[in-house]
């Protein structure tokens, strides 16, 4: 299955889309239609939009997005379909009988530009000071059209002000369009709900429950939404002003530490085809910028590893063998921050299936302003801690108050690949030209485990890895140790690997069928936890969940636009490079084993372990006072 | 008040207000084939009295031909066009007519339930059309096995919350299911994927009061009245400047000034036919028909005399629409913001005619691309009153103006 036929349908538009043809060359199953004279053939239920794309006729868009139902209420993509008293929205209409379609004609051309004119008469904001300057849906296609003025006036004075309340998301409805695209985001690709159109006519506007700030309703900060705006109404919260003044202050350390996903996107944003990293060329442009030290998160991300992996194995020790049914299993992996969030607010009962282990970038944030601030002598008040993630919930991670294990704040800023790009390009830096370097130590290189992080189910490839070779002592028995079964974009993954021939610790083990589960997107998510509810995940161990539809490789933070496509090009990036690497399992990361040694020496799940690398959650609920 | 409930014998009409005992068109319909029944629809060639006129038959044909195992039938009493009360009186004083109608439409294309979306503000009714539907269920008119048949059949009534979007039927539906009442993309037609995804008819009251009649006396006897192409009577909401406003059943293909004498009406200058979505006619038009073919309305006619300033009509109108948009298309929901600017630029004298042109332009383009018929019918008003009452409009709004164009 591709990850487009597994995409939920949404509830707004189920009932109403014409389902397609599975059989295109049965009876009835290609239409033959003419687009401008041109005779095709079309599968039935082929929307005109897809028709026209697949013949190379360009239909512009704003409100339909691939990842999304259908909607059909800009109306700028309408064509002309002969016998029809009106004109025909492409996006939305299936064809079901044979058409003749016209897409340029005056009055085709007439109203697509008046509907320019009048979205532009309503929107507030001047392009130069935007941050979505040359990657604005609107402003592309008031160039494609030709706008040189506004026709029906302009809105001068803003009308709203601006929510800057979320430390992940911002909304600014001046620059708001009304093509709903993050409600459909919101409730129907990741079914949480936060926003909802509110009010009519010319008082429409999207709202969250109440009208309440962003920051008080049940929004997870998973930034899909600001992923999918065609403009800037929403977008992510920038803090790259406090990262340049640090960087500028002689007396501040400022690290940063990169994750797995960014470097397979960020070429996106200059002008670099999708499915290309770029590892070592950002190690050093992020070095040229100023930090003083760039370490790679998939540090600890195996350490995550370890601590999880050893997590996972103690609670199925104290339930097969204390038969303790206060343990829970199976065991919910911790590291998306938009998972946790959506669990605290949707299913709080359950927060003690998750594994306390923190996120890799809560660890390292911890693991620098202790074990690294040792090492090298620096005051960890001077160290500023940055974490380049491709998610806008990580914003919200590192400002849990609870994330203060160092005795500081353990990560100081969390930046998005958008963001950090965009530092890049301000320091006048073209990426792709950069020469390669590694990264600092003391943290080096780390494994390929921690690298498919990226992707969904990359926890759970790189946790069996480690788990399955600690307790038999062999490696997984998987080709190249690439575990199939996790890899791909199915909503819900489920797979298992027999035990057998254990070592004599964890001979309880022994013929155990260690069941896994792996769920991307907080709908598939929701269905996980239903069949968790319904006592179909019994037989389960773990169950790895990342809130983004893909993996952190569609997080929130990454390059816009975001596309089926285009995440598929991500993971193969991210695949392509870890099968490069020589070191594949994470605990077999000499540094891992270097940290162990020297400050964690209690091992993984000890004493000081506890302390600076597991955390606890909360319970939020659904309802906000 | 012609329009009240006080003695309902009182009204009479060649069709509706014909003589009709309850039952009778259920009774007829039973001893009738499906397809007989169909045949007399098609025969009277009865269309859509809501306003949009489309054939009744082919819907039902559609709605009977779909398979499936539930289809649902709809009577949209969300009466909220300006001008038009036909529907309330109907439900008021022929509740026969409106659920025979229905349970017969249920008969015909295999629905098992039906539902009255009623409009929030006629909140009124709701206890005595239920106290109907009570008296019905008593006599085996509804309810299951209806007078022994195989056929059940069953009436709810939903109150609407006051949008008058949700006349339109896929944001009726919507808004049936408990969603935001807005528009559905079409197709596919509810006749397809309806309420809940099941095929399903939205009739408006007055279209279903007339099929008992059909049904009873035949299709051939129904198109005898009116015209070849609008076939029967017409309920008309007559309002406005005349001494005997109210509901009065004529028969399509009457001219404006035939209405005109019958309401009385004296020193008329303009005849607002179709309501606030409908188009305004001036003298020179009032020979013009009532009916689908020329003038068409689902009912309302307002009548506006020598004192009326147009140009607040046209505001008025345009009013209207900017608040009932359902803020969901572009065009309609900036568009119409848009339109009324603009007689408020003409109102201070503060415009020129190629901006009005301009604006003229965009109702067309509203006209053509807006979702549904909101849209597509607001500018109107706009584009016929600028026309037909341009000297009036321009000479008295900003004649100092330095106009262009």
């Amino acid at each position: 299955m591709t990850e487009s036929d597994n995409i939920r349908v949404p509830v707004s538009q189920q009932p109403h889309s014409v389902i397609k043809s599975k059989k295109e060359n049965g009876i009835g199953g290609l239409v033959s239609i003419q687009i401008n004279e041109k005779a095709v053939m079309v599968p039935l239920g082929t929307t005109i939009l897809e028709a026209c794309r697949k013949n190379q006729i360009h239909i512009p868009t704003l409100c339909h997005h691939e990842d999304l139902c259908l909607a059909g209420l800009c109306r700028i993509c309408v064509v002309d379909v002969e016998g029809m008293k009106t004109l025909q929205a492409a996006c939305s209409f299936p064809i079901t009988s044979p058409l003749k379609i016209h897409t340029s004609t005056p009055m085709v051309r007439k109203a697509r530009r008046h509907i320019i004119d009048l979205i532009l008469s309503e929107h507030c904001g001047e392009c130069y000071s935007c941050i979505r300057n040359g990657n604005c849906e609107l402003q592309a296609l008031a160039k494609e059209y030709g706008v040189d003025g506004y026709r029906f006036g302009h809105v001068e004075q803003p009308r709203y002000s601006v929510d800057r309340s979320s430390v992940s998301v911002i909304r600014d409805l001046n620059k708001c369009i009304l093509c709903r695209r993050c409600i459909r985001t919101c409730i129907d690709l990741q079914e949480v709900g936060v926003l909802e159109a509110i009010d009519r006519g010319d008082k429409t506007h999207i709202g969250t429950f109440l009208d309440k700030p962003l920051a008080d309703v049940i929004c997870i900060n998973c930034g899909q939404c600001t992923n999918r705006c065609p403009t800037a109404a929403l977008s992510t919260n920038d803090p790259s002003d406090e990262i340049w003044e640090a960087i500028d202050n002689p007396n501040k350390h400022v690290v940063i530490q990169t994750a797995p996903s960014p470097r397979a996107a960020i070429g996106e944003e200059f002008g670099v085809a999708p499915g290309k990293s770029f590892t070592g060329e950002l190690n050093s442009a992020l070095k040229r910028i100023g930090f003083d030290k760039v370490f790679d998160t998939n540090f600890t991300a195996d350490l995550t590893i370890i601590e999880e992996g050893t997590e996972l194995l103690n609670r199925l020790k104290k339930v097969l063998v204390n038969c303790d049914t206060s343990v829970k299993l199976p065991q919910f992996t911790s590291c998306s921050p938009g998972w946790i969030k959506f669990i605290e607010h949707f299913y709080p009962e359950y927060l003690d299936y998750l594994s306390t282990a923190k996120s890799p970038q809560q660890m390292f944030g911890a693991v620098i302003k202790t074990f690294y601030a040792k090492e090298t002598g620096i005051n960890p008040d001077d160290i500023v801690t940055v974490a380049l993630m491709p998610c806008s919930a990580k914003k919200f991670e590192c400002n849990r108050p609870e994330m203060n294990s160092s005795g500081y704040k353990d990560v100081d800023f969390g930046l998005t690949t958008r963001e950090m790009a965009t530092m890049i390009k301000e320091a006048g830096i073209y990426l792709p030209e950069m020469p390669k370097t590694g990264f600092d130590d003391p943290f080096g290189e780390a494994s390929g485990a921690g690298l498919i992080f990226g992707a969904t189910g990359g926890v759970m490839e790189a946790a069996l890895r480690t788990v399955y070779e600690l307790v038999t002592g062999r490696e997984v028995p998987f080709k190249n140790l690439n575990i199939e079964p996790c890899r791909g974009f199915d909503g819900i993954k489920q797979a298992s690997v027999k035990l057998e021939n254990c070592v004599n610790e964890y001979s309880f083990l022994e013929g155990i069928d260690l069941k896994f589960l792996v769920a991307h997107g907080t709908a598939n998510a929701k269905k996980v936890m239903q069949m968790l509810k319904r006592g179909e995940l019994n037989d389960v161990h773990f169950v790895e969940i990342m809130a983004c539809p893909g993996g952190c490789l569609g997080g929130g933070g990454q390059p816009i636009p975001t596309s089926a496509e285009i995440r598929r090009k991500r993971a193969q990036a991210i695949y392509e490079e870890e099968a490069s690497l020589p070191i594949r399992k994470s605990h077999e990361n000499p540094y891992v084993k270097y940290i162990y040694q020297k400050f964690l020496t209690e091992g993984p799940c000890g004493k000081l372990s506890h302390k600076l690398l597991h955390t606890h959650y909360t319970k939020r609920g659904r309802f906000i006072s | 008040m012609s329009t009240s409930a006080v003695n309902p014998k009182k009204r009479t009409g060649p069709v509706i207000f014909s003589e009709y005992n309850s039952g009778d068109g259920i009774k007829k319909a039973f001893s009738l084939k499906r397809e007989d029944i169909l045949f007399e629809l098609k025969e009277s060639k009865l269309k859509g009295r809501g306003g949009a006129g489309f054939p009744t038959s082919s819907k039902w044909m559609l709605t009977a031909a779909a398979s499936s195992d539930k289809k649902f039938l709809i009577c949209n009493a969300d009466e909220g066009e300006p001008g038009t009360f036909k529907d309330r009186v109907l439900l008021q004083e022929y509740p026969e007519l409106v659920f025979d109608g229905m349970v017969i439409g249920g008969y015909t294309i295999g629905a098992k339930y039906g539902i009255v979306y009623l409009r929030g503000e006629y909140e009124y009714i709701y206890e005595s059309l239920q106290f109907y539907l009570q008296s019905m269920r008593k006599r085996n008119f509804l309810g299951n096995n209806i007078l022994g048949s195989n056929f059940s059949f069953d009436i709810k009534i939903h109150l609407g919350a006051g949008a008058y979007v949700c006349g339109e039927e896929t944001a009726l539906i919507e808004s049936l299911e408990g969603e935001r009442g807005e528009p559905r993309n079409r197709p596919p037609y509810p006749v397809n994927t309806g309420y809940m995804g099941y095929p399903t008819v939205v009739n408006n009251v007055e279209t279903l009061a007339a099929v008992p009649h059909i049904v009873c006396k035949s299709g051939k006897w129904f198109k005898k009245f009116g015209t070849d192409k609008s076939t029967g009577s017409k309920l008309f909401s007559v309002s406005g400047d005349c001494n005997k406003p109210g509901v009065y059943e004529l028969p399509w293909g009457i001219t404006i000034r035939e209405l005109l004498n019958i309401v009385e009406a004296e020193n008329t200058k303009a005849v607002q036919v179709g309501g606030a979505s409908g188009i305004c006619i001036p003298k020179s038009g009032f020979d013009r028909k009532l009916g689908y073919e020329d003038a068409a309305t689902g009912g309302s006619v307002i009548v506006f005399n020598e004192k009326r300033n147009m140009l607040q009509v046209l505001k008025n109108f345009m009013e209207f629409f900017v608040e009932e948009s359902c803020g969901q298309c572009t065009p309609c929901r900036i568009g119409n913001v848009k339109l009324l600017e603009g007689v408020e630029k003409i109102e201070k004298g503060n415009y020129t005619f190629s901006y009005i042109n301009t604006l003229k332009e965009l109702g067309n383009t509203m006209k053509v691309a807006s979702k549904c018929g909101l849209g597509q019918s607001s500018p109107n008003s706009f584009i016929s009153i600028l026309e037909n009452f341009k000297d009036e409009i321009f000479k008295s709004n900003g004649a100092n103006n330095d106009r262009v164009g």
